[in-house]
């Protein structure tokens, strides 16, 4: 059942005066992004919550024993059941309320894994549970490798990043193969609700967030968090990298809703006046895992990952029903 | 004792994380901290919500910013993030 819609006030000070609900003392590196955006998620609860995560990286640094960061119910089973303890969390509500012993009249679930936790090991369990139908959030925090266990690549690594399973080396320049376009599988799903977001755009975050749960039914947010320690990248630099991926369409924000794409504000404006999109290697320059691409040598590897993006930004327009300018 | 002599029902249900972790303190993990010019500040909370830690609070009393140098681990976001770069990193 559908909670009453309540009013949006997202504001920096509504945010700042909100307690965090993902608290202080987790034990993430320095400069770890996915953090903030835990934090900045858990501001847009609408109410009663239940947290469950996939094995990873936000997970070991928020519940090592006997310590936790959450201050609400959350449970942790593990690497890829995400979506698996959503959908068991979802229907014990379910069931709790059929015979009367919830004492709130609506529970939401959030789901929350990294690339390697989606992409890969827990997908099978995604697919599963939002084939089924089942009401909750999953929220995708896409440092785009296996960051816990020591940068694997992942289905979420972009082609020529090296990672320590794909090492830039003599043998190969990094990784092989091109990102997997998760988010867009997802609206393959026919699920009411799919997004991307970036936390530069905190308030597109925050709002999606929000939409994300009061829809009935299944729905995915993918949001790209930059990991200093996997990227090689100043940690003072994260929260750029997140903005950067945005203006250079690397990563652009969109929502399909009912699986009608629309660009969201700040790729819109790019739509719009396409010299404002900055070439990839704004974004790439500066990030250990792509240094190599910038040797002379492999000069074609940063020529096809500008025109990987372009691509797929010219797609995403054509999705969006904007067309595509010079 | 080994798990095989007792059922389902008489293990623990689940390990369960009962301190919060804002008794962890990861202050000292810092070599340089942010020291914020209040005359450049104005009082925009980006840092409050960019920063990993949670360790900048907003005090509606004060109408005015707080560093929790008990969990700020010197990233740096914060100073890199001001609009008007009213922080900079300092060594400890
Ligand atoms: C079934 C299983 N395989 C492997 C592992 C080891 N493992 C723990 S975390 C992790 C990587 C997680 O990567 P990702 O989902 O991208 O999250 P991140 O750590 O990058 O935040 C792996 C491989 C595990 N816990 N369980
Ligand atoms: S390795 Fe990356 S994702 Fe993991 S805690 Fe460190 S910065 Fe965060
Ligand atoms: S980001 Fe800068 S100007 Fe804004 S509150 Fe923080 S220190 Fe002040
Ligand atoms: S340096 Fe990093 S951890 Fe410390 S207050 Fe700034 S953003 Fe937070
Ligand atoms: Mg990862």
């Amino acid at each position: 059942m559908e909670m009453a819609k309540q009013e949006w006030k997202f504001t920096t000070k509504d945010i700042a005066e909100k307690p965090d609900l993902f608290l202080s003392g987790h034990r993430a590196c320095a400069g770890c992004v996915p953090t903030t955006v835990l934090r900045l998620i858990m501001k847009a609860l609408r109410g009663p919550t239940i947290v469950t995560q996939a094995t990873g990286c936000m997970e070991v640094v928020s519940s090592i024993y006997p310590y936790t960061s959450w201050a609400v119910p959350w449970l942790h089973t593990a690497f890829e059941t995400a979506a698996a303890n959503a959908s068991g969390i979802e229907a014990a509500l379910k069931a709790l309320k059929r015979k009367g012993r919830l004492k709130h009249e609506h529970v939401d679930v959030i789901a929350i894994a990294g690339d390697g936790g989606t992409y890969d090991i827990g997908f099978q369990a995604l697919s599963g549970a939002v084939e089924r139908g089942h009401d909750f959030l999953f929220v995708l925090y896409d440092n785009e490798a296996y960051m816990n266990t020591g940068i694997q690549r992942s289905g979420g690594t972009p082609k020529g990043a090296a990672t320590t399973t794909s090492p830039a080396g003599t043998a190969i320049p990094g990784k092989l193969e091109y990102k997997k376009p998760i988010a867009d599988i997802m609206v393959a799903h026919e699920i009411p609700y799919v997004a991307t977001a970036s936390p530069y755009y905190w308030r597109d975050l925050l709002e999606k967030v929000r939409k994300g749960l009061e829809v009935e039914g299944p729905a995915f947010l993918h949001v790209l968090a930059p990991c200093p320690r996997g990227w090689r990248s100043d940690q003072a630099k994260s929260i750029e990298y997140s903005r950067l991926a945005v203006e250079t369409c690397v990563f652009p924000l969109w929502e399909a809703v009912n699986g009608q794409y629309q660009l969201s504000v700040a790729s819109k404006l790019i739509a719009l006046a396409p010299q404002k999109k900055r070439p990839v290697t704004d974004y790439l320059q500066g990030q250990g895992r792509f240094r190599h691409l910038f040797s002379p040598q492999n000069k074609h590897l940063l020529e096809d990952f500008q025109r990987i993006t372009d691509e797929r930004w010219r797609r995403l327009l054509a999705k969006c029903g904007v067309s595509a300018k010079p | 004792m080994s798990a095989r002599e007792k059922s389902w029902k008489e293990i623990a249900p689940a390990g369960v994380c009962s301190r919060t972790s804002t008794t962890f303190l990861t202050g000292d993990w810092k070599t340089y901290m942010p020291v914020r010019d209040l005359e450049k500040c104005t009082r925009c909370l980006l840092c409050v919500l960019f920063c990993p830690d949670g360790a900048i609070h907003w005090k509606q009393e004060k109408s005015d910013i707080e560093f929790d140098y008990n969990f700020c681990k010197g990233c740096g976001i914060c100073a890199n993030e001001c609009p008007t770069k009213a922080i900079t990193m300092k060594v400890e």
